[in-house]
C-alpha cells in the first residue's frame, strides 16, 4: 500500500498533469496527434482517389505493423529512461535463427517459437549488460546492434534462407476476417494490453517512476534494476514477434532484414509522444503515432513521391509535434 | 462524426471519378529502381521514357525506395499496387522478399517483370537480362580481335581463381577462338579483383611477353588497373586494353588511348527494353511462356528460355565517339 502510494505522488509531479481534467484532454498530446491524423486522412482521401479503398488501406498496415509491436515495448522502455537501439539487429538474428529451424526440418510452431525466444534472449542480454554491469543502454544496444546482425551476416553471408512452409506465411500475408490482417490484428491487442499494464497497472507506475526519477524510486522500494530488465526482455520478445510477421511477410531471411528500422521505432515512440529524457507518455499516443507515420507514407507512396521526400516529411512532421507544445508554452509564459 | 464520414465519402467518391476519367486512356507502366539516385537507374528510366514516347498512350511512372532494401522496395510496390498501375518493372533487391507482395500484384491483373537483378521465377512473368554469358564471351574477344586484323597475342586479367562469372565467360569466349584465326590466348592471370594485385599481374603480363598486342580484363576493377599499368609502362598503342568496364571509371583510359574501347550493358536500352515488354504484355499482344518472342521496339525482340527469361542484346562497346555521354551516367 506504501509502495502504490509513493509510486502515484511521483506521477502527480509531472507539471503537465496539474490542470484540470477536461482542459488537459483537449490540450493532450494524443488529441493534437489525433487532429494530425484525422488531418492526413482527409488529406490523402483528396490527393488520391485510391486513398480510400478498404483493401489498399489495409495493404498500408504492412507498413508500420512490424515496427508499431516494436514501438508499444519500446515506449515502456524510453519511459523508464532506457533505449534499445538493437531492435532491428535482434530481428535479423531471430529471423537468421528462424531459418536455420526451419532448413533443419521443422514445422511452423517450432520455427515461431525461434524467433520469440531469440528475442527473449537477445534482449536478456542486452538487459544484463544494462541492469548488472551498470553500462548505458545507448552504448551497450549501438554494441549488440553490430553483433546481432554481425551474427547473421556470419551465417548467411550473401546467400538467403527460402522456402517456409505455406502455413508460415499466415503471420505476415494473412486475414482473420474481411481486410482485417492477422498483423494489425495482432497489434491492436499487444496495444489494448500494453496500454493497460502501462496506464492501470503497479508496473506501469513503477515504469513512470522510474523514469522521473530512478533513484527516488529505488528508495521508495521500487526493484529499479528488474523492472528495467523485464523492460528490456519485453522489446527482445516484441522484436522477435516483429521478426515472425516480417520474415513471414518476406518469405525469406536475408542478413540485410529489416536495417534501419531501430530509427524508425524510436521516431514512432518520440511522435506518440513519450519524452526521449523519460518519465512521460503514453501508449494511445504510440498507437496514433504509428498510425500517422503509416497514413503519411502510404499517402505520398500513392503520389509517388521518392522516399526521401517522405523521410523529409516524417522529420518535419516530428519536429513541427515536438516544437508545437514549446512554442505555446513559452509565447503563454510571456 | 456522422456527418464527416458523409463529406468524406462524397469527396472520395468526386475525386474517384474525376481520376479515374483521366487516366483511364493511357497505360501506366511503373519501372521500380532498386533505389533513386544511382546514374544507371536514372539512365534506365531516361529509356523508358523513350520507349513511352515512342508507343504514345503510356504514362512511367519511375520510382524506387530511398535505400537499396528489399523492405522499402515492398513499401514502393504496394503503393504501385494501390494505384492499380498496369504494369510493374523491377530491378530487384532481393529475389525471394519480394515474390509475395509481386504474386500479390499479379493476382490482382497487374503484369509484372524483372529486369537488371532478377525476381524468382515465381515472382514473375518474365526477365529481362542486359546480356547472356555466350553473348559476353564473344564481345570481350571480338573486342580485342578488330584492333588486330594480322593476328597477335592477347593475355586475359581475371578477377579471383573463383569467380562464377568471369570463369564462364572465358569459358565461353574460348568456344568462340575459332572465329578469330591469328589470334591466340597467350596467358590467364588473376587480379582477384583488387586494383593493386591487378595492377602487378599486367605489369608481368608485358614483361613476359614482349610482343603483346592486348590485355582483356573481364571485370570492371581489372580494366582500370591494367589501363592504369599500360600508361606507366610507356605502352599506350602497343597493348590495348580492353573488356568489361564502366564508362565513368573508364573515361581517363579511353582518353589516354590506352583502351580503344570496352563494353558493358547500356542502361538506356535496358530501362527502353523493359517498358517495351511491359507494354506488349500489358497489352496481351505478347505472352510471357517459354519460347515466346517478345516484341521491345528499336531493340529487335527477346526470346524467352525455359526459366522465362531472356537475354537484351550484345554488350554496348564504348569508345571515344560515345564515353563522354555515358561516363556522367554510371
Amino acid at each position: 500500500m506504501n509502495l502504490a502510494e509513493t509510486q502515484q505522488t511521483t506521477a502527480r509531479q509531472i507539471p503537465d498533469r496539474l490542470t484540470t481534467p477536461l482542459v488537459r484532454t483537449l490540450k493532450s498530446w494524443e488529441s493534437l496527434l489525433l487532429l494530425v491524423a484525422i488531418g492526413i486522412f482527409i488529406l490523402n482521401s483528396f490527393a488520391s482517389p485510391y486513398f480510400l479503398n478498404a483493401w489498399n488501406l489495409s495493404d498500408a498496415t504492412f507498413n508500420f505493423t512490424e515496427k508499431a509491436m516494436i514501438a508499444l515495448a519500446m515506449a515502456l522502455l524510453i519511459i523508464a529512461g532506457e533505449i534499445d537501439l538493437s531492435v532491428a539487429s535482434i530481428i535479423a538474428l531471430a529471423s537468421t535463427a528462424m531459418g536455420l529451424v526451419m532448413q533443419a526440418g521443422f514445422g511452423t510452431p517450432a520455427i515461431v517459437a525461434t524467433g520469440l525466444v531469440t528475442g527473449l534472449l537477445c534482449g536478456a542480454f542486452n538487459g544484463v549488460l544494462v541492469t548488472r554491469l551498470g553500462l548505458p543502454s545507448i552504448v551497450v544496444t549501438i554494441g549488440t546492434m553490430s553483433l546481432f546482425r554481425g551474427i547473421s551476416y556470419i551465417v548467411l553471408g550473401d546467400g538467403a534462407f527460402r522456402g517456409y512452409p505455406s502455413e508460415f506465411a499466415w503471420f505476415g500475408q494473412g486475414y482473420v476476417f474481411w481486410v482485417i490482417t492477422v498483423e494489425l490484428t495482432i497489434f491492436a491487442i499487444l496495444a489494448v494490453i500494453y496500454g493497460i499494464v502501462l496506464h492501470k497497472t503497479n508496473f506501469g507506475r513503477a515504469v513512470y517512476a522510474i523514469g522521473n526519477n530512478a533513484t527516488a524510486a529505488n528508495f521508495s522500494g521500487i526493484r529499479v534494476e528488474r523492472v528495467k530488465f523485464i523492460l528490456f526482455l519485453l522489446t527482445g520478445l516484441m522484436s522477435g514477434l516483429a521478426a515472425v510477421c516480417l520474415t513471414s511477410r518476406l518469405g525469406s531471411t536475408r542478413p540485410s532484414i529489416a536495417s534501419g528500422m531501430e530509427l524508425e521505432v524510436v521516431t514512432m515512440v518520440v511522435l506518440g509522444g513519450v519524452s526521449i529524457l523519460g518519465g512521460s507518455g503514453s501508449i494511445p499516443g504510440v498507437v496514433i503515432a504509428a498510425f500517422v507515420m503509416g497514413l503519411v507514407t502510404f499517402g505520398l507512396g500513392l503520389l509517388n513521391v521518392p522516399g526521401i521526400v517522405m523521410s523529409i516529411v516524417i522529420g518535419a512532421l516530428l519536429i513541427g509535434v515536438i516544437a508545437l507544445p514549446r512554442i505555446y508554452q513559452n509565447l503563454r509564459r510571456k | 462524426m456522422k456527418k464527416l464520414t458523409k463529406l468524406l465519402t462524397t469527396a472520395a467518391i468526386a475525386t474517384g471519378l474525376f481520376a479515374g476519367a483521366a487516366s483511364a486512356e493511357d497505360m501506366r507502366i511503373a519501372v521500380v529502381a532498386k533505389a533513386l539516385g544511382i546514374g544507371f537507374f536514372e539512365a534506365a528510366a531516361k529509356g523508358a521514357e523513350e520507349a513511352a514516347a515512342e508507343l504514345g498512350d503510356v504514362e512511367i511512372i519511375y520510382t524506387g525506395p530511398t535505400d537499396t532494401t528489399a523492405e522499402g522496395q515492398i513499401e514502393v510496390i504496394n503503393s504501385l499496387i494501390a494505384q492499380k498501375v498496369d504494369a510493374i518493372a523491377v530491378s530487384s533487391n532481393d529475389t525471394d522478399a519480394l515474390v509475395p507482395t509481386l504474386k500479390k500484384a499479379m493476382q490482382r491483373g497487374i503484369t509484372v517483370i524483372s529486369w537488371d537483378s532478377g525476381v524468382a521465377e515465381e515472382g514473375r512473368q518474365m526477365h529481362l537480362n542486359p546480356s547472356s554469358n555466350p553473348l559476353i564471351g564473344n564481345m570481350i574477344i571480338k573486342l580485342a580481335a578488330d584492333e588486330l586484323p594480322e593476328g597477335g597475342q592477347v593475355a586475359i586479367l581475371s578477377a579471383t581463381t573463383t569467380s562464377t562469372n568471369q570463369n564462364i565467360w572465358i569459358e565461353e569466349m574460348n568456344k568462340v577462338m575459332g572465329n578469330y584465326p591469328g589470334v591466340e590466348v597467350v596467358a590467364t592471370v588473376y587480379g582477384d579483383d583488387l586494383a593493386d594485385k591487378s595492377y602487378r599481374e599486367a605489369t608481368g603480363l608485358m614483361q613476359s611477353y614482349p610482343d603483346l598486342d592486348a590485355i582483356i580484363a573481364p571485370t570492371s576493377v581489372g580494366i582500370v588497373a591494367a589501363a592504369q599499368a599500360v600508361v606507366d609502362a610507356g605502352k599506350v598503342g602497343e597493348v590495348n586494353v580492353t573488356g568489361l568496364g564502366l564508362p565513368s571509371e573508364m573515361a581517363g583510359a579511353i582518353e589516354s588511348g590506352a583502351s580503344k574501347s570496352f563494353a558493358i550493358w547500356n542502361p538506356i536500352d535496358l530501362g527502353y527494353s523493359a517498358t517495351m515488354i511491359a507494354y506488349h504484355l500489358a497489352k496481351g499482344d505478347a505472352v510471357a511462356e517459354p519460347g515466346a518472342s517478345i516484341p521491345m521496339g528499336r531493340m529487335g525482340e527477346v526470346t524467352l528460355d525455359e526459366t522465362n527469361s531472356g537475354a537484351m542484346a550484345d554488350p554496348f562497346v564504348y569508345d571515344a565517339s560515345n564515353i563522354a555521354d555515358f561516363k556522367d551516367i554510371f
